[in-house]
């Protein structure tokens, strides 16, 4: 099959920095994946670089003719000077009918929005909007930056879920930006490790074995199952702490190594 | 002929040969620009950026007359200019309030200077700053109408792609559209609009033509569409307004337009929801 969208060595500089280096990667129809790596590794850049938002300085960014890209940006500021709905938002800028965006709100599961101005929603009333624009334009492909971004563990969960119902339903490839290990591991075909530069790629299940990947999110022996539950739980003993002023919820340097 | 009245080109006597009419036609003009115009100054929060362009007219008026231009040529020209140069400096980073203050502030400064070099500008210099609107001839009329013709034509013909870079830059790329396009439309309008404004309600207060109308809209409307027309609207009654105020108690016409506007604006946000 050929690729959706592929990028060819390409290397990206914002600010007179280089940003990505020698970046090769394509997506296929119907597939997921996702791109993995801490803050500032180029993850964003990666996803803006593939739209077509930033040059590549080298190499070459291939899109498939006519391709109809999805994309939902990480955060979108609506200036309370605009009196903007819900509604009006997801014709920007192509037009839908009022039944079409409708529908969509409904599917997603915030219909009570529509009328609603965009400055006054929650961040995760604005998440499924967002994904229902990026929805009504029939996409072949899904470009999702951080998509959770401000949504609690649980509407983290259930926005992955609803991400994957849609595709399946719209039959479109999901390429995703993510700084989180655990959800996106199960939600995903494949996995590219960013650090700059491609640190390694495969299923969830090679990757995570990965030292790369080990050595880039600092887990040592214990995994990503294991960071996880860690990083979760409030509630258990530092045994090294015994001190009362110290005993809450601070993690240890490990994470971070 | 009564001799009271004065002949035009044409010989025949109009409605137009009436200061009065030519004055609110041509701030009508304005406004309908301004209005749609000044929606995106508010939502993208460009005020300053219209103080700039507008202080750079009063060099434009200089230069014109120093060179024996048409003013309109010349204020189009300096407007264009500054407004080209403030929208490329945004573009590399530069800090823009303080970048705005110095170009905004200088080209005023510059202007002043320029014109005291004009000997007989130098005694109408307040036509300049505060605007002349009872003294728009009919081939100014002409410019005003043509000019706003234009300014709202562009608008409307790239509304959608306007407000979706207004919205957000990345959504309007990633949807094939090009931001840096559509900013340069909003530069050019707003070096046109300047240019139609500076005789209407002159160089300090035509930023206040742009803010005013639009954030009085805003109170008022539920979407885009909606306070870009109520914007044009709003400013078309202040210019009745201030014209009939300026009338009756014989105060300068420019500024009492500006006044009728921000009496409207404190109006509807008293009686607007609370935000």
């Amino acid at each position: 099959m050929t690729a959706l969208l592929e990028a060819r060595h390409i290397c990206v500089s914002l600010g007179g920095q280089e940003v990505l280096h020698d970046i090769s990667m394509q997506v296929a129809p119907g597939e997921i994946v996702t791109i993995l790596g801490p803050n500032g590794s180029g993850k964003s850049t990666l996803l803006r670089a593939l739209l077509g938002i930033v040059p590549a300085t080298r190499g070459e960014v291939r899109r498939s003719d006519g391709l109809r890209i999805g994309y939902m940006p990480q955060k979108l500021h609506v200036d309370r000077t605009m009196p903007l709905s819900a509604r009006r938002f997801l014709s920007l800028p192509r037009r839908h009918s009022r039944g079409d965006c409708l529908a969509m709100l409904a599917r997603l599961g915030v219909a009570e929005v529509a009328e609603r101005p965009m400055a006054g929603l929650s961040g995760g009333q604005l998440q499924r909007v967002l994904l229902a624009r990026a929805l009504l334009s029939r996409p072949q492909i899904l470009m999702l930056d951080e998509p959770t971004q401000g949504l609690d563990q649980p509407g983290e969960a259930a926005f992955y879920r609803l991400i994957e119902e849609v595709r399946t339903e719209a039959g479109a490839a999901v390429l995703m930006v993510s700084h989180d290990l655990h959800v996106v591991m199960s939600a995903s075909d494949r996995v590219i490790c960013l650090n700059g530069h491609i640190c390694c790629e495969g299923t969830p299940r090679v990757v995570s074995s990965a030292p790369e990947y080990r050595a880039l999110f600092g887990l040592g022996t214990r995994g990503a199952l294991a960071l996880y539950q860690h990083s979760h739980d409030h509630d258990h003993d530092h045994p090294h702490d015994h001190e009362p002023e110290h005993d809450h919820h601070r993690h240890g340097p490990h994470h971070h190594a | 002929m009564s001799p009271s009245t004065t002949t035009t080109g044409t010989g025949r006597i109009t409605m137009l040969d009436d200061f009065l009419i030519r004055a609110a036609l041509a701030g009508i003009g304005v406004a309908l620009a301004a209005g749609p115009l000044g929606a995106f100054v508010v939502w993208r929060r460009m005020a300053y950026f219209g103080d700039a362009t507008a202080h750079a007219a009063i060099l434009g008026v200089a230069l014109a007359l120093a060179f024996d231009l048409p003013m309109n040529l010349g204020t189009l020209t300096v407007a264009l200019a500054m407004a080209v140069t403030v929208a490329a400096l945004a573009a590399r980073g530069w800090a823009m309030d303080t970048t705005l203050g110095v170009l905004a502030h200088s080209a005023l400064a510059f202007g002043l200077v320029g014109i005291s070099f004009v000997p007989e500008a130098r005694s109408d210099l307040s036509a300049w700053l505060f605007g002349d609107i009872l003294a728009v001839s009919r081939s100014d009329l002409a410019f005003i109408w043509i000019g706003a013709a234009a300014v709202v034509a562009l608008i409307v013909w790239r509304w959608q792609a306007l407000l979706t870079a207004t919205l957000n830059e990345d959504l309007a790329a990633a949807s094939g559209l090009d931001p840096d396009r559509e900013r340069l439309v909003l530069t050019l309008t707003m070096a046109l609009t300047v240019a139609l404004a500076l005789k209407v309600v002159g160089a300090l207060l035509i930023a206040a033509m742009l803010i005013i109308p639009p954030a009085t809209a805003r109170g008022l409307a539920r979407s885009p569409e909606a306070m870009a027309a109520l914007a044009a609207l709003i400013g078309a009654g202040a210019v009745l307004g201030g014209l009939g105020l300026s009338l009756q108690l014989d105060t300068p016409a420019g500024p009492s337009v500006v006044v009728v506007a921000a009496l409207a604006f404190v109006l509807t946000t008293g009686l607007g929801r609370p935000r």
